[in-house]
Protein backbone atom coordinates (compact mmCIF):
# COMPACT_ATOMS: atom_id res chain seq x y z
CA UNK A 1 0.00 0.00 0.00
CA UNK A 2 1.42 3.36 -0.95
CA UNK A 3 0.94 6.35 1.24
CA UNK A 4 -0.56 9.24 -0.66
CA UNK A 5 -0.68 12.74 0.68
CA UNK A 6 -4.43 12.77 1.14
CA UNK A 7 -4.49 9.63 3.29
CA UNK A 8 -1.28 10.11 5.18
CA UNK A 9 -2.25 9.96 8.83
CA UNK A 10 0.55 10.29 11.28
CA UNK A 11 2.53 7.17 12.13
CA UNK A 12 1.07 6.99 15.63
CA UNK A 13 -2.53 7.07 14.39
CA UNK A 14 -1.76 4.29 11.92
CA UNK A 15 -0.17 2.06 14.53
CA UNK A 16 -2.99 2.83 16.94
CA UNK A 17 -5.69 1.87 14.46
CA UNK A 18 -3.96 -1.32 13.42
CA UNK A 19 -3.39 -2.36 17.03
CA UNK A 20 -7.00 -1.66 17.90
CA UNK A 21 -8.23 -3.78 15.00
CA UNK A 22 -5.92 -6.66 15.86
CA UNK A 23 -6.81 -6.62 19.55
CA UNK A 24 -10.49 -6.55 18.72
CA UNK A 25 -10.12 -9.39 16.25
CA UNK A 26 -8.05 -11.45 18.68
CA UNK A 27 -10.42 -10.94 21.58
CA UNK A 28 -13.69 -11.54 19.77
CA UNK A 29 -12.71 -14.07 17.11
CA UNK A 30 -9.43 -15.84 17.63
CA UNK A 31 -9.71 -16.32 21.38
CA UNK A 32 -13.19 -17.91 21.28
CA UNK A 33 -12.10 -20.16 18.43
CA UNK A 34 -9.11 -21.37 20.40
CA UNK A 35 -11.34 -21.83 23.44
CA UNK A 36 -13.77 -24.02 21.52
CA UNK A 37 -11.09 -26.36 20.23
CA UNK A 38 -9.19 -26.18 23.53
CA UNK A 39 -12.19 -27.19 25.61
CA UNK A 40 -13.15 -29.92 23.19
CA UNK A 41 -9.69 -31.49 23.32
CA UNK A 42 -9.03 -30.74 26.98
CA UNK A 43 -9.33 -34.34 28.07
CA UNK A 44 -7.64 -35.83 25.08
CA UNK A 45 -8.54 -36.90 21.58
CA UNK A 46 -10.13 -40.25 22.52
CA UNK A 47 -12.74 -38.58 24.70
CA UNK A 48 -13.36 -36.00 22.01
CA UNK A 49 -14.03 -38.69 19.42
CA UNK A 50 -16.12 -40.65 21.88
CA UNK A 51 -18.28 -37.60 22.53
CA UNK A 52 -18.89 -37.25 18.81
CA UNK A 53 -19.73 -40.92 18.43
CA UNK A 54 -22.62 -40.96 20.89
CA UNK A 55 -25.93 -41.86 19.22
CA UNK A 56 -27.45 -38.49 20.08
CA UNK A 57 -24.53 -36.58 18.64
CA UNK A 58 -24.58 -38.68 15.48
CA UNK A 59 -28.33 -38.15 15.15
CA UNK A 60 -27.86 -34.39 15.55
CA UNK A 61 -25.14 -34.37 12.87
CA UNK A 62 -27.33 -36.45 10.59
CA UNK A 63 -30.35 -34.20 11.07
CA UNK A 64 -28.28 -31.06 10.46
CA UNK A 65 -26.99 -32.51 7.20
CA UNK A 66 -30.49 -33.58 6.19
CA UNK A 67 -31.98 -30.15 6.84
CA UNK A 68 -29.16 -28.44 4.94
CA UNK A 69 -29.55 -30.95 2.10
CA UNK A 70 -33.20 -29.93 1.73
CA UNK A 71 -32.97 -26.22 2.51
CA UNK A 72 -29.96 -25.38 0.34
CA UNK A 73 -31.28 -26.85 -2.95
CA UNK A 74 -34.65 -25.21 -2.34
CA UNK A 75 -32.95 -21.89 -1.86
CA UNK A 76 -30.85 -22.37 -4.97
CA UNK A 77 -34.01 -22.82 -7.00
CA UNK A 78 -35.80 -19.99 -5.28
CA UNK A 79 -32.77 -17.70 -5.37
CA UNK A 80 -32.19 -18.17 -9.10
CA UNK A 81 -35.88 -17.82 -9.90
CA UNK A 82 -36.25 -14.64 -7.86
CA UNK A 83 -33.07 -13.01 -9.18
CA UNK A 84 -34.00 -13.95 -12.72
CA UNK A 85 -37.45 -12.42 -12.34
CA UNK A 86 -36.13 -9.28 -10.67
CA UNK A 87 -33.25 -8.62 -13.03
CA UNK A 88 -34.56 -9.72 -16.41
CA UNK A 89 -38.14 -8.46 -16.26
CA UNK A 90 -40.01 -5.40 -15.09
CA UNK A 91 -43.27 -6.10 -13.35
CA UNK A 92 -45.44 -4.49 -10.70
CA UNK A 93 -44.43 -5.30 -7.10
CA UNK A 94 -40.84 -5.84 -8.24
CA UNK A 95 -39.48 -3.62 -5.50
CA UNK A 96 -41.80 -5.25 -2.99
CA UNK A 97 -40.29 -8.63 -3.85
CA UNK A 98 -36.77 -7.25 -3.34
CA UNK A 99 -37.81 -5.98 0.09
CA UNK A 100 -39.46 -9.27 1.02
CA UNK A 101 -36.36 -11.25 0.17
CA UNK A 102 -34.52 -9.32 2.85
CA UNK A 103 -37.20 -9.90 5.47
CA UNK A 104 -35.51 -12.87 7.18
CA UNK A 105 -32.46 -10.67 7.74
CA UNK A 106 -34.41 -8.04 9.59
CA UNK A 107 -36.69 -10.25 11.66
CA UNK A 108 -35.43 -11.91 14.83
CA UNK A 109 -35.01 -15.67 14.19
CA UNK A 110 -37.15 -16.41 17.24
CA UNK A 111 -40.02 -14.49 15.67
CA UNK A 112 -39.53 -16.43 12.44
CA UNK A 113 -39.81 -19.66 14.40
CA UNK A 114 -42.89 -18.46 16.23
CA UNK A 115 -44.57 -17.60 12.93
CA UNK A 116 -44.38 -21.24 11.93
CA UNK A 117 -45.73 -22.33 15.30
CA UNK A 118 -48.64 -19.95 14.80
CA UNK A 119 -49.26 -21.34 11.34
CA UNK A 120 -48.71 -25.05 11.84
CA UNK A 121 -48.82 -25.59 15.61
CA UNK A 122 -51.63 -27.46 17.36
CA UNK A 123 -53.56 -24.22 17.84
CA UNK A 124 -52.31 -22.63 14.64
CA UNK A 125 -54.17 -21.83 11.44
CA UNK A 126 -53.42 -25.11 9.71
CA UNK A 127 -52.88 -27.09 12.93
CA UNK A 128 -56.27 -28.82 13.15
CA UNK A 129 -56.23 -29.78 9.47
CA UNK A 130 -52.72 -31.19 9.79
CA UNK A 131 -53.68 -33.16 12.87
CA UNK A 132 -56.71 -34.64 11.16
CA UNK A 133 -54.44 -35.93 8.44
CA UNK A 134 -51.82 -37.16 10.90
CA UNK A 135 -49.16 -34.75 9.72
CA UNK A 136 -46.76 -33.33 12.24
CA UNK A 137 -44.91 -30.16 11.28
CA UNK A 138 -44.11 -28.36 14.50
CA UNK A 139 -41.78 -30.18 16.90
CA UNK A 140 -40.82 -32.36 13.98
CA UNK A 141 -38.39 -32.31 11.09
CA UNK A 142 -40.71 -30.62 8.51
CA UNK A 143 -41.06 -27.56 10.74
CA UNK A 144 -37.32 -27.35 11.21
CA UNK A 145 -36.80 -27.53 7.47
CA UNK A 146 -39.40 -24.79 6.93
CA UNK A 147 -37.78 -22.54 9.51
CA UNK A 148 -34.35 -23.11 8.00
CA UNK A 149 -35.55 -22.42 4.46
CA UNK A 150 -37.11 -19.19 5.68
CA UNK A 151 -34.01 -18.06 7.55
CA UNK A 152 -31.68 -18.81 4.63
CA UNK A 153 -34.04 -17.31 2.04
CA UNK A 154 -31.94 -14.24 1.20
CA UNK A 155 -28.48 -15.72 0.86
CA UNK A 156 -28.52 -16.94 -2.73
CA UNK A 157 -30.79 -14.22 -4.11
CA UNK A 158 -28.78 -11.45 -2.46
CA UNK A 159 -25.60 -12.66 -4.16
CA UNK A 160 -27.19 -13.10 -7.55
CA UNK A 161 -29.31 -9.97 -7.93
CA UNK A 162 -26.46 -7.43 -8.08
CA UNK A 163 -24.41 -9.76 -10.27
CA UNK A 164 -27.22 -10.33 -12.75
CA UNK A 165 -28.15 -6.65 -12.78
CA UNK A 166 -24.57 -5.82 -13.70
CA UNK A 167 -24.47 -8.42 -16.46
CA UNK A 168 -27.70 -7.21 -18.03
CA UNK A 169 -29.63 -9.34 -20.48
CA UNK A 170 -27.60 -8.93 -23.66
CA UNK A 171 -26.10 -12.41 -23.37
CA UNK A 172 -29.51 -14.01 -22.99
CA UNK A 173 -30.90 -12.02 -25.91
CA UNK A 174 -27.92 -13.01 -28.03
CA UNK A 175 -28.53 -16.69 -27.24
CA UNK A 176 -32.23 -16.39 -28.05
CA UNK A 177 -31.50 -14.59 -31.31
CA UNK A 178 -29.24 -17.51 -32.27
CA UNK A 179 -32.17 -19.86 -31.85
CA UNK A 180 -31.55 -21.23 -28.36
CA UNK A 181 -34.60 -22.19 -26.32
CA UNK A 182 -35.25 -20.61 -22.94
CA UNK A 183 -33.87 -23.65 -21.17
CA UNK A 184 -30.75 -23.81 -23.36
CA UNK A 185 -30.19 -20.10 -22.76
CA UNK A 186 -30.42 -20.59 -19.02
CA UNK A 187 -28.25 -23.68 -18.98
CA UNK A 188 -25.52 -22.61 -21.43
CA UNK A 189 -25.41 -18.85 -20.90
CA UNK A 190 -27.00 -17.60 -17.68
CA UNK A 191 -25.85 -20.33 -15.34
CA UNK A 192 -22.17 -20.22 -16.39
CA UNK A 193 -22.26 -16.43 -16.07
CA UNK A 194 -23.47 -16.58 -12.48
CA UNK A 195 -21.74 -19.77 -11.34
CA UNK A 196 -19.21 -18.17 -9.00
CA UNK A 197 -21.75 -15.88 -7.43
CA UNK A 198 -24.11 -18.80 -7.06
CA UNK A 199 -21.48 -20.93 -5.37
CA UNK A 200 -20.68 -18.08 -3.02
CA UNK A 201 -24.35 -17.72 -2.10
CA UNK A 202 -24.72 -21.47 -1.62
CA UNK A 203 -21.73 -21.50 0.69
CA UNK A 204 -23.14 -18.78 2.93
CA UNK A 205 -26.59 -20.34 2.75
CA UNK A 206 -25.20 -23.72 3.82
CA UNK A 207 -23.22 -22.27 6.70
CA UNK A 208 -26.32 -20.56 7.98
CA UNK A 209 -28.56 -23.60 7.43
CA UNK A 210 -26.25 -25.75 9.55
CA UNK A 211 -25.61 -23.14 12.18
CA UNK A 212 -29.10 -21.69 12.68
CA UNK A 213 -30.22 -21.81 16.30
CA UNK A 214 -33.07 -19.45 17.14
CA UNK A 215 -35.80 -20.24 14.64
CA UNK A 216 -35.03 -23.94 14.61
CA UNK A 217 -35.01 -24.05 18.40
CA UNK A 218 -38.55 -22.66 18.58
CA UNK A 219 -40.02 -25.29 16.24
CA UNK A 220 -37.84 -28.21 17.28
CA UNK A 221 -39.21 -29.45 20.58
CA UNK A 222 -35.72 -30.63 21.51
CA UNK A 223 -36.39 -34.34 21.34
CA UNK A 224 -33.03 -36.02 21.70
CA UNK A 225 -31.95 -38.17 18.83
CA UNK A 226 -34.95 -36.98 16.82
CA UNK A 227 -35.31 -33.22 16.49
CA UNK A 228 -31.97 -31.94 17.69
CA UNK A 229 -29.63 -30.30 15.25
CA UNK A 230 -26.00 -29.68 16.11
CA UNK A 231 -26.46 -26.19 17.57
CA UNK A 232 -29.40 -27.39 19.67
CA UNK A 233 -27.45 -30.43 20.79
CA UNK A 234 -24.58 -28.20 21.91
CA UNK A 235 -26.92 -26.21 24.10
CA UNK A 236 -28.44 -29.28 25.74
CA UNK A 237 -25.05 -30.85 26.47
CA UNK A 238 -23.75 -27.60 27.84
CA UNK A 239 -26.73 -27.20 30.16
CA UNK A 240 -26.02 -30.69 31.43
CA UNK A 241 -22.42 -29.75 32.23
CA UNK A 242 -21.13 -32.18 29.59
CA UNK A 243 -18.46 -29.70 28.48
CA UNK A 244 -16.37 -32.08 26.42
CA UNK A 245 -19.43 -33.24 24.53
CA UNK A 246 -20.74 -29.72 24.02
CA UNK A 247 -17.41 -28.38 22.81
CA UNK A 248 -16.75 -31.40 20.64
CA UNK A 249 -19.93 -30.77 18.65
CA UNK A 250 -19.28 -27.04 18.79
CA UNK A 251 -15.83 -27.59 17.33
CA UNK A 252 -17.43 -29.30 14.33
CA UNK A 253 -19.53 -26.18 13.75
CA UNK A 254 -16.48 -24.01 14.20
CA UNK A 255 -14.64 -26.22 11.72
CA UNK A 256 -17.48 -25.71 9.27
CA UNK A 257 -17.11 -21.97 9.75
CA UNK A 258 -13.39 -22.16 9.03
CA UNK A 259 -13.91 -24.25 5.90
CA UNK A 260 -16.57 -21.77 4.78
CA UNK A 261 -14.19 -18.90 5.37
CA UNK A 262 -11.43 -20.48 3.32
CA UNK A 263 -13.80 -21.44 0.51
CA UNK A 264 -15.25 -17.93 0.56
CA UNK A 265 -11.79 -16.40 0.24
CA UNK A 266 -10.94 -18.70 -2.64
CA UNK A 267 -14.20 -17.81 -4.38
CA UNK A 268 -13.64 -14.09 -3.89
CA UNK A 269 -10.24 -14.49 -5.43
CA UNK A 270 -11.72 -16.39 -8.42
CA UNK A 271 -14.40 -13.73 -8.71
CA UNK A 272 -11.81 -11.01 -9.06
CA UNK A 273 -9.90 -12.99 -11.63
CA UNK A 274 -13.07 -13.42 -13.65
CA UNK A 275 -14.19 -9.82 -13.54
CA UNK A 276 -10.63 -8.75 -14.23
CA UNK A 277 -10.52 -10.85 -17.39
CA UNK A 278 -13.97 -9.78 -18.49
CA UNK A 279 -13.01 -6.56 -20.18
CA UNK B 1 -38.02 -7.61 -48.43
CA UNK B 2 -38.56 -6.25 -44.94
CA UNK B 3 -41.63 -4.13 -44.34
CA UNK B 4 -42.48 -2.33 -41.15
CA UNK B 5 -45.93 -0.84 -40.94
CA UNK B 6 -47.29 1.75 -38.54
CA UNK B 7 -45.18 0.62 -35.59
CA UNK B 8 -46.02 2.22 -32.28
CA UNK B 9 -44.24 1.47 -29.02
CA UNK B 10 -44.41 2.96 -25.55
CA UNK B 11 -42.25 2.21 -22.53
CA UNK B 12 -44.58 3.08 -19.66
CA UNK B 13 -45.35 6.74 -20.18
CA UNK B 14 -42.48 7.25 -22.56
CA UNK B 15 -43.47 7.05 -26.24
CA UNK B 16 -40.59 5.44 -28.11
CA UNK B 17 -42.07 5.13 -31.61
CA UNK B 18 -45.11 6.76 -33.21
CA UNK B 19 -46.45 5.00 -36.28
CA UNK B 20 -43.20 4.22 -38.10
CA UNK B 21 -43.24 2.85 -41.68
CA UNK B 22 -40.19 1.49 -43.46
CA UNK B 23 -39.45 -0.77 -46.43
CA UNK B 24 -36.08 -2.38 -46.98
CA UNK B 25 -35.25 -4.07 -50.29
CA UNK B 26 -33.21 -7.28 -50.44
CA UNK B 27 -29.49 -6.53 -50.49
CA UNK B 28 -29.83 -3.03 -49.13
CA UNK B 29 -27.55 -1.59 -46.48
CA UNK B 30 -29.67 0.69 -44.32
CA UNK B 31 -28.60 3.08 -41.56
CA UNK B 32 -31.00 4.12 -38.81
CA UNK B 33 -29.55 7.47 -37.84
CA UNK B 34 -30.65 9.64 -34.94
CA UNK B 35 -29.71 11.06 -31.57
CA UNK B 36 -30.21 9.02 -28.40
CA UNK B 37 -33.88 8.77 -27.58
CA UNK B 38 -34.92 8.95 -31.23
CA UNK B 39 -36.24 5.39 -31.17
CA UNK B 40 -33.71 3.94 -33.60
CA UNK B 41 -32.56 1.11 -31.36
CA UNK B 42 -36.14 0.29 -30.37
CA UNK B 43 -37.06 0.01 -34.06
CA UNK B 44 -34.09 -2.29 -34.69
CA UNK B 45 -35.04 -4.47 -31.72
CA UNK B 46 -38.63 -4.68 -32.89
CA UNK B 47 -37.49 -5.79 -36.35
CA UNK B 48 -35.34 -8.42 -34.62
CA UNK B 49 -38.14 -9.60 -32.37
CA UNK B 50 -36.26 -8.69 -29.17
CA UNK B 51 -38.98 -6.17 -28.42
CA UNK B 52 -42.63 -6.27 -29.41
CA UNK B 53 -44.57 -3.32 -30.79
CA UNK B 54 -47.81 -2.12 -29.22
CA UNK B 55 -49.34 -1.57 -32.65
CA UNK B 56 -48.36 -2.19 -36.25
CA UNK B 57 -46.88 -5.09 -38.21
CA UNK B 58 -43.51 -6.41 -39.27
CA UNK B 59 -43.34 -8.39 -42.54
CA UNK B 60 -40.48 -10.50 -43.84
CA UNK B 61 -41.27 -11.18 -47.53
CA UNK B 62 -45.01 -10.62 -47.01
CA UNK B 63 -45.03 -13.02 -44.10
CA UNK B 64 -46.38 -11.36 -40.98
CA UNK B 65 -43.79 -11.98 -38.26
CA UNK B 66 -45.22 -9.42 -35.84
CA UNK B 67 -45.69 -12.01 -33.10
CA UNK B 68 -42.86 -14.36 -34.05
CA UNK B 69 -40.15 -14.75 -31.40
CA UNK B 70 -36.60 -13.66 -32.12
CA UNK B 71 -35.28 -17.21 -32.35
CA UNK B 72 -37.72 -18.09 -35.13
CA UNK B 73 -37.10 -14.98 -37.24
CA UNK B 74 -33.61 -16.06 -38.25
CA UNK B 75 -32.04 -12.66 -37.98
CA UNK B 76 -28.41 -12.09 -37.13
CA UNK B 77 -28.15 -9.55 -34.35
CA UNK B 78 -24.87 -7.92 -33.34
CA UNK B 79 -25.06 -6.24 -29.96
CA UNK B 80 -23.41 -2.96 -29.13
CA UNK B 81 -21.24 -4.55 -26.44
CA UNK B 82 -21.05 -7.75 -28.55
CA UNK B 83 -22.56 -9.92 -25.78
CA UNK B 84 -20.04 -12.69 -26.41
CA UNK B 85 -20.35 -15.66 -24.07
CA UNK B 86 -17.28 -15.12 -21.94
CA UNK B 87 -17.01 -18.66 -20.62
CA UNK B 88 -16.93 -20.14 -24.13
CA UNK B 89 -14.04 -20.09 -26.55
CA UNK B 90 -14.27 -18.02 -29.69
CA UNK B 91 -15.02 -21.14 -31.74
CA UNK B 92 -17.74 -22.23 -29.29
CA UNK B 93 -19.26 -18.78 -29.48
CA UNK B 94 -19.40 -18.92 -33.26
CA UNK B 95 -20.78 -22.46 -33.21
CA UNK B 96 -23.44 -21.68 -30.61
CA UNK B 97 -26.28 -21.05 -33.06
CA UNK B 98 -25.67 -24.43 -34.71
CA UNK B 99 -25.07 -26.46 -31.57
CA UNK B 100 -28.35 -25.41 -29.93
CA UNK B 101 -30.42 -26.62 -32.87
CA UNK B 102 -32.85 -29.46 -32.35
CA UNK B 103 -31.23 -32.80 -32.97
CA UNK B 104 -32.86 -33.45 -36.32
CA UNK B 105 -31.62 -30.13 -37.75
CA UNK B 106 -28.28 -30.12 -36.04
CA UNK B 107 -25.20 -30.78 -38.15
CA UNK B 108 -22.68 -33.33 -36.88
CA UNK B 109 -20.05 -32.13 -34.42
CA UNK B 110 -17.30 -32.17 -37.02
CA UNK B 111 -19.45 -30.22 -39.47
CA UNK B 112 -20.19 -27.58 -36.84
CA UNK B 113 -16.51 -27.28 -36.05
CA UNK B 114 -15.64 -26.92 -39.72
CA UNK B 115 -18.34 -24.29 -40.19
CA UNK B 116 -17.03 -22.29 -37.22
CA UNK B 117 -13.52 -22.41 -38.69
CA UNK B 118 -14.87 -21.26 -42.03
CA UNK B 119 -16.69 -18.33 -40.45
CA UNK B 120 -13.64 -17.37 -38.43
CA UNK B 121 -11.56 -17.22 -41.55
CA UNK B 122 -14.31 -15.19 -43.21
CA UNK B 123 -13.91 -12.58 -40.47
CA UNK B 124 -10.12 -12.95 -40.65
CA UNK B 125 -9.68 -14.54 -37.24
CA UNK B 126 -8.43 -17.96 -38.32
CA UNK B 127 -6.42 -19.64 -35.61
CA UNK B 128 -7.99 -17.69 -32.76
CA UNK B 129 -10.80 -20.19 -32.18
CA UNK B 130 -9.33 -21.53 -28.94
CA UNK B 131 -9.02 -18.13 -27.29
CA UNK B 132 -11.58 -16.67 -24.93
CA UNK B 133 -13.34 -13.39 -25.73
CA UNK B 134 -11.52 -11.73 -22.82
CA UNK B 135 -8.24 -12.31 -24.65
CA UNK B 136 -9.27 -10.44 -27.79
CA UNK B 137 -9.13 -6.77 -28.77
CA UNK B 138 -12.31 -4.76 -29.29
CA UNK B 139 -12.19 -5.05 -33.07
CA UNK B 140 -11.62 -8.80 -32.89
CA UNK B 141 -14.55 -9.26 -30.52
CA UNK B 142 -16.72 -7.32 -32.90
CA UNK B 143 -15.80 -9.70 -35.70
CA UNK B 144 -16.45 -12.73 -33.51
CA UNK B 145 -19.91 -11.32 -32.75
CA UNK B 146 -20.47 -10.93 -36.47
CA UNK B 147 -19.27 -14.45 -37.27
CA UNK B 148 -21.55 -15.82 -34.56
CA UNK B 149 -24.53 -13.96 -35.99
CA UNK B 150 -23.73 -15.16 -39.52
CA UNK B 151 -23.49 -18.80 -38.42
CA UNK B 152 -27.26 -19.21 -38.50
CA UNK B 153 -27.31 -17.97 -42.12
CA UNK B 154 -29.62 -15.09 -41.37
CA UNK B 155 -31.80 -13.46 -44.00
CA UNK B 156 -31.27 -10.18 -42.29
CA UNK B 157 -28.31 -8.78 -40.38
CA UNK B 158 -29.07 -6.22 -37.67
CA UNK B 159 -26.30 -4.27 -35.96
CA UNK B 160 -26.73 -2.02 -32.93
CA UNK B 161 -24.10 0.75 -32.95
CA UNK B 162 -21.60 -1.71 -34.44
CA UNK B 163 -18.62 0.62 -34.19
CA UNK B 164 -19.59 2.53 -31.08
CA UNK B 165 -17.14 0.87 -28.71
CA UNK B 166 -14.09 1.02 -30.99
CA UNK B 167 -11.40 3.62 -31.38
CA UNK B 168 -11.31 5.76 -34.49
CA UNK B 169 -8.58 3.90 -36.33
CA UNK B 170 -10.08 0.43 -35.94
CA UNK B 171 -13.52 1.81 -36.69
CA UNK B 172 -12.53 3.11 -40.09
CA UNK B 173 -11.01 -0.19 -41.17
CA UNK B 174 -13.93 -2.23 -39.91
CA UNK B 175 -16.47 -0.02 -41.64
CA UNK B 176 -15.06 -0.66 -45.05
CA UNK B 177 -14.60 -4.34 -44.26
CA UNK B 178 -18.23 -4.67 -43.13
CA UNK B 179 -19.43 -2.92 -46.26
CA UNK B 180 -17.47 -5.43 -48.40
CA UNK B 181 -18.73 -8.40 -46.39
CA UNK B 182 -22.31 -7.21 -46.79
CA UNK B 183 -21.91 -7.09 -50.56
CA UNK B 184 -19.95 -10.30 -50.82
CA UNK B 185 -22.48 -12.34 -48.83
CA UNK B 186 -25.53 -10.77 -50.41
CA UNK B 187 -26.92 -9.75 -47.03
CA UNK B 188 -29.68 -7.34 -46.22
CA UNK B 189 -28.38 -5.25 -43.34
CA UNK B 190 -29.74 -2.59 -41.02
CA UNK B 191 -27.49 -0.81 -38.57
CA UNK B 192 -28.15 1.78 -35.91
CA UNK B 193 -25.82 4.72 -35.45
CA UNK B 194 -25.77 8.20 -34.01
CA UNK B 195 -22.73 9.06 -36.12
CA UNK B 196 -23.90 10.79 -39.30
CA UNK B 197 -20.53 10.38 -40.97
CA UNK B 198 -20.74 6.62 -40.50
CA UNK B 199 -24.28 6.53 -41.88
CA UNK B 200 -23.42 8.61 -44.94
CA UNK B 201 -20.29 6.61 -45.68
CA UNK B 202 -21.73 3.11 -45.32
CA UNK B 203 -25.40 3.04 -46.12
CA UNK B 204 -27.28 2.70 -49.39
CA UNK B 205 -30.11 4.57 -47.73
CA UNK B 206 -30.22 6.53 -44.50
CA UNK B 207 -33.28 6.65 -42.27
CA UNK B 208 -33.10 9.79 -40.14
CA UNK B 209 -35.10 9.49 -36.93
CA UNK B 210 -36.05 11.97 -34.26
CA UNK B 211 -38.39 11.65 -31.27
CA UNK B 212 -39.82 8.32 -32.36
CA UNK B 213 -40.58 9.40 -35.92
CA UNK B 214 -38.84 8.99 -39.25
CA UNK B 215 -38.03 12.44 -40.61
CA UNK B 216 -36.50 11.36 -43.89
CA UNK B 217 -35.52 8.25 -45.82
CA UNK B 218 -33.10 8.75 -48.65
CA UNK B 219 -29.71 8.11 -50.15
CA UNK B 220 -26.82 9.75 -48.30
CA UNK B 221 -26.72 12.30 -51.12
CA UNK B 222 -30.42 13.14 -50.76
CA UNK B 223 -30.32 13.34 -46.99
CA UNK B 224 -27.32 15.63 -47.05
CA UNK B 225 -28.21 17.82 -50.02
CA UNK B 226 -31.99 17.87 -49.76
CA UNK B 227 -32.93 17.61 -46.09
CA UNK B 228 -36.70 17.79 -45.71
CA UNK B 229 -36.88 19.02 -42.12
CA UNK B 230 -34.92 21.39 -39.94
CA UNK B 231 -33.91 18.48 -37.80
CA UNK B 232 -32.38 16.55 -40.69
CA UNK B 233 -30.59 19.64 -41.90
CA UNK B 234 -28.97 20.29 -38.52
CA UNK B 235 -28.35 16.67 -37.53
CA UNK B 236 -26.87 15.43 -40.80
CA UNK B 237 -23.75 17.37 -41.66
CA UNK B 238 -22.89 20.83 -40.39
CA UNK B 239 -25.33 23.67 -40.81
CA UNK B 240 -25.34 27.39 -40.07
CA UNK B 241 -28.62 28.98 -39.14
CA UNK B 242 -28.82 32.48 -40.58
CA UNK B 243 -30.94 35.14 -38.88
CA UNK B 244 -33.50 34.99 -41.68
CA UNK B 245 -34.05 31.25 -41.04
CA UNK B 246 -32.00 29.90 -43.94
CA UNK B 247 -29.88 26.78 -43.34
CA UNK B 248 -26.48 26.96 -45.01
CA UNK B 249 -23.67 24.39 -45.12
CA UNK B 250 -20.17 25.71 -44.28
CA UNK B 251 -18.98 24.94 -47.82
CA UNK B 252 -21.88 26.85 -49.35
CA UNK B 253 -20.73 30.15 -47.90
CA UNK B 254 -18.39 32.34 -49.92
CA UNK B 255 -16.41 35.43 -49.13
CA UNK B 256 -17.61 38.46 -51.08
CA UNK B 257 -16.19 41.95 -51.51
CA UNK B 258 -19.33 43.78 -50.43
CA UNK B 259 -23.06 43.47 -49.96
CA UNK B 260 -22.91 40.39 -47.76
CA UNK B 261 -23.28 39.83 -44.04
CA UNK B 262 -20.40 41.08 -41.88
CA UNK B 263 -18.60 38.43 -39.86
CA UNK B 264 -15.99 39.01 -37.16
CA UNK B 265 -13.44 36.22 -37.42
CA UNK B 266 -12.70 34.36 -34.15
CA UNK B 267 -10.63 31.46 -35.28
CA UNK B 268 -9.02 30.10 -38.44
CA UNK B 269 -7.68 26.58 -38.77
CA UNK B 270 -6.86 24.00 -41.35
CA UNK B 271 -9.59 21.40 -41.89
CA UNK B 272 -8.55 18.81 -44.41
CA UNK B 273 -8.07 20.54 -47.74
CA UNK B 274 -9.82 23.74 -46.68
CA UNK B 275 -9.54 26.61 -44.25
CA UNK B 276 -12.26 26.54 -41.63
CA UNK B 277 -13.27 30.01 -40.45
CA UNK B 278 -15.20 30.43 -37.21
CA UNK B 279 -16.75 33.79 -36.43
CA UNK B 280 -19.84 35.68 -35.32
CA UNK B 281 -22.30 37.71 -37.34
CA UNK B 282 -21.69 41.33 -36.47
CA UNK B 283 -25.40 42.15 -36.72
CA UNK B 284 -26.76 39.45 -34.39
CA UNK B 285 -23.82 37.78 -32.62
CA UNK B 286 -24.77 34.37 -34.08
CA UNK B 287 -21.96 31.87 -34.54
CA UNK B 288 -21.01 31.15 -38.16
CA UNK B 289 -18.68 28.50 -39.57
CA UNK B 290 -17.58 28.39 -43.17
CA UNK B 291 -14.84 27.07 -45.42
CA UNK B 292 -12.40 28.85 -47.68
CA UNK B 293 -10.38 27.22 -50.43
CA UNK B 294 -6.94 26.23 -49.18
CA UNK B 295 -5.30 27.94 -52.16
CA UNK B 296 -6.59 31.34 -51.02
CA UNK B 297 -5.14 33.43 -48.23
CA UNK B 298 -7.61 33.10 -45.38
CA UNK B 299 -8.73 36.06 -43.28
CA UNK B 300 -7.02 36.45 -39.94
CA UNK B 301 -8.39 36.39 -36.45
CA UNK B 302 -9.97 39.77 -35.65
CA UNK B 303 -10.68 40.61 -39.29
CA UNK B 304 -14.17 41.54 -40.36
CA UNK B 305 -15.21 39.92 -43.64
CA UNK B 306 -18.31 39.88 -45.80
CA UNK B 307 -19.97 36.58 -46.62
CA UNK B 308 -22.82 35.41 -48.74
CA UNK B 309 -24.70 32.11 -48.94
CA UNK B 310 -24.54 30.38 -52.30
CA UNK B 311 -26.89 27.52 -51.56
CA UNK B 312 -29.35 27.18 -48.75
CA UNK B 313 -32.49 25.47 -47.54
CA UNK B 314 -35.35 27.05 -45.73
CA UNK B 315 -38.10 25.24 -43.88
CA UNK B 316 -41.53 26.76 -43.62
CA UNK B 317 -42.56 24.53 -40.70
CA UNK B 318 -42.22 26.11 -37.31
CA UNK B 319 -40.75 23.09 -35.52
CA UNK B 320 -37.08 22.53 -35.06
Amino acid sequence: MTRTASTAESRIVQIGLITLALVFLGFFLVLPLIAVFGEALKQGLPLFLEALATPDALAAIQLTLLIAAIAVPLNIVFGIAASWAITKFRFPCRNLLITFIDLPFSVSPVVSGLVFVLLFGANGWFGPWLMEHGLKVIFAVPGMVLATVFITFPFVARELIPLMLEQGKDDEEAALSLGASGWQTFWHVTLPNIRWGLLYGVLLCNARAMGEFGAVSVVSGHIRGETNTMPLHVEILYNEYDFVGAFAVASLLAGLALVTLVAKTVLEWRFDIRSGAKH
Amino acid sequence: MIRVQNITKRFGDYPALHGVDLEVQPGEFIALLGPSGSGKTTLLRIIAGLEFQDQGQVYFNDEDVSRVAVGDRRVGFVFQQYALFRHMTVAENVAFGLSVRKRKNRPAKAAIRARAEELLSLVQLEGLGKRYPGQLSGGQRQRVALARALAIEPKLLLLDEPFGALDAQVRKGLRRWLRDLHGQMGLTSIFVTHDQEEALELADRVVVMDHGRIDQIGTPEQVYMEPVTRFVSTFVGETNLLPDGRHVRPHDIALVQQGGESVLVDNVFRKGGLWRIEGVLVATGQVIEFDVDAALTPPRRGDTVEISAERWKSFPDSGT
